[in-house]
């Protein structure tokens, strides 16, 4: 799970794989002093699991993307294919493009997040018809 | 006064309301009440928002209708102007919108500088015509007795005044 202000992991011991920036994954979006802390698989699952019912209806989506957004995070790019494929159950194309938005805005300055997040959500992208912002020219003013 | 772009807050006034850009045929708005219904789900431009709870064009025509009824079917069979205009009927404005600002800023201060300026030309006119002469004690003549009665009689010996006298040489240190 990205979050939105982290320290880059730049060991030399460990090498980057895949081309994604590497954030160290801390713990949950709530911390405890006690009790058990939600894991940021766990967490995404949630939220997978969220966007995913079949019978999703508008409120509920709103209501969670909107949520999500309040989190200091940026959501992994499958809980936005998630959300993406709800919005296109629902036949909402203006939300699917405004949560692209809405992701870019979130990252704030790490500037390499929402290049990553098109990056792995292209082929849902491409599948569904979705255009990102850019595409549509909104994102410039 | 300049033509600003107010962010609208929760307000659906249509004084605010930007006109949509994209092709005129779908850029049919609703029509403005005067007073906003405060009861029911407003729409609002909200960067930690994303999703407002009501669309922002609520009463389509019946072309935007139509186009309503496409984005049920693929979406890869809607034109690109299709899809902008799916998005303006949602959304009076988009994130950089949101977050460009305005000049408004520049009238603000020439505002105040202006007034600030206007207020000194008042403040100059009071000095010169309304207030009287100042005493004589002010004179320089006056000043100079004034100042030798304070070195006679010694004022702030240690410390002050009358420290930096020199009495020996009959001048100032």
């Amino acid at each position: 799970m990205f979050r939105a202000a982290l320290r880059l992991s730049v060991s030399g011991a460990r090498s980057l794989t895949r081309s994604r920036p590497q954030y160290t994954a801390s713990v949950a979006a709530r911390s405890y002093s006690h009790g058990k802390q939600e894991t940021d698989e766990e967490f995404d699952a949630r939220w997978v699991t969220y966007f995913n019912k079949p019978d999703i209806d508008a409120w509920e989506l709103r209501k969670g993307m909107n949520t999500l957004i309040g989190y200091d995070l940026v959501p992994e790019p499958k809980i936005l294919e998630a959300a993406l494929r709800a919005c296109r159950r629902l036949n909402d194309l203006a939300s699917a493009i405004r949560i692209l938005e809405a992701v870019k805005d979130k990252s704030g300055p790490h500037k390499e997040i929402y290049p990553y997040v098109l990056q792995e959500l292209s082929p849902a992208l491409s599948e569904l018809g979705i255009p990102t912002p850019e595409e549509l020219g909104i994102d410039k003013a | 006064m300049l033509a600003s772009r107010a962010l609208v807050r929760g307000l659906q006034s249509g004084f605010w309301r930007r006109v949509s850009t994209s092709s005129a045929a779908w850029a049919a708005h609703t029509h403005d009440i005067d007073v906003v219904d405060c009861s029911i789900p407003q729409y609002n431009n909200r960067l930690d928002t994303p999703l407002p709870d009501v669309p922002f064009v609520r009463n389509l025509s019946a072309e935007q209708k139509k186009l309503k009824e496409k984005e049920k079917g693929s979406w890869t069979q809607l034109t690109k102007e299709e899809k902008l205009a799916l998005y303006r009927l949602t959304h009076e404005l988009s994130y950089a919108e949101m977050r460009q600002g305005s000049k408004e800023w520049m009238t603000v201060l020439g505002g105040v500088f202006i007034f600030l300026g206007f207020t000194g030309l008042l403040v100059w006119w009071q000095r010169v015509y309304v207030y009287g002469d100042v005493p004589h004690t002010l004179s320089e003549e006056s000043v100079a007795q004034q100042t030798q009665r304070m070195i006679d009689m010694r004022v702030n010996p240690v410390h002050g005044f009358s420290h930096k006298w020199d009495y020996e040489k009959k001048q100032w240190k």
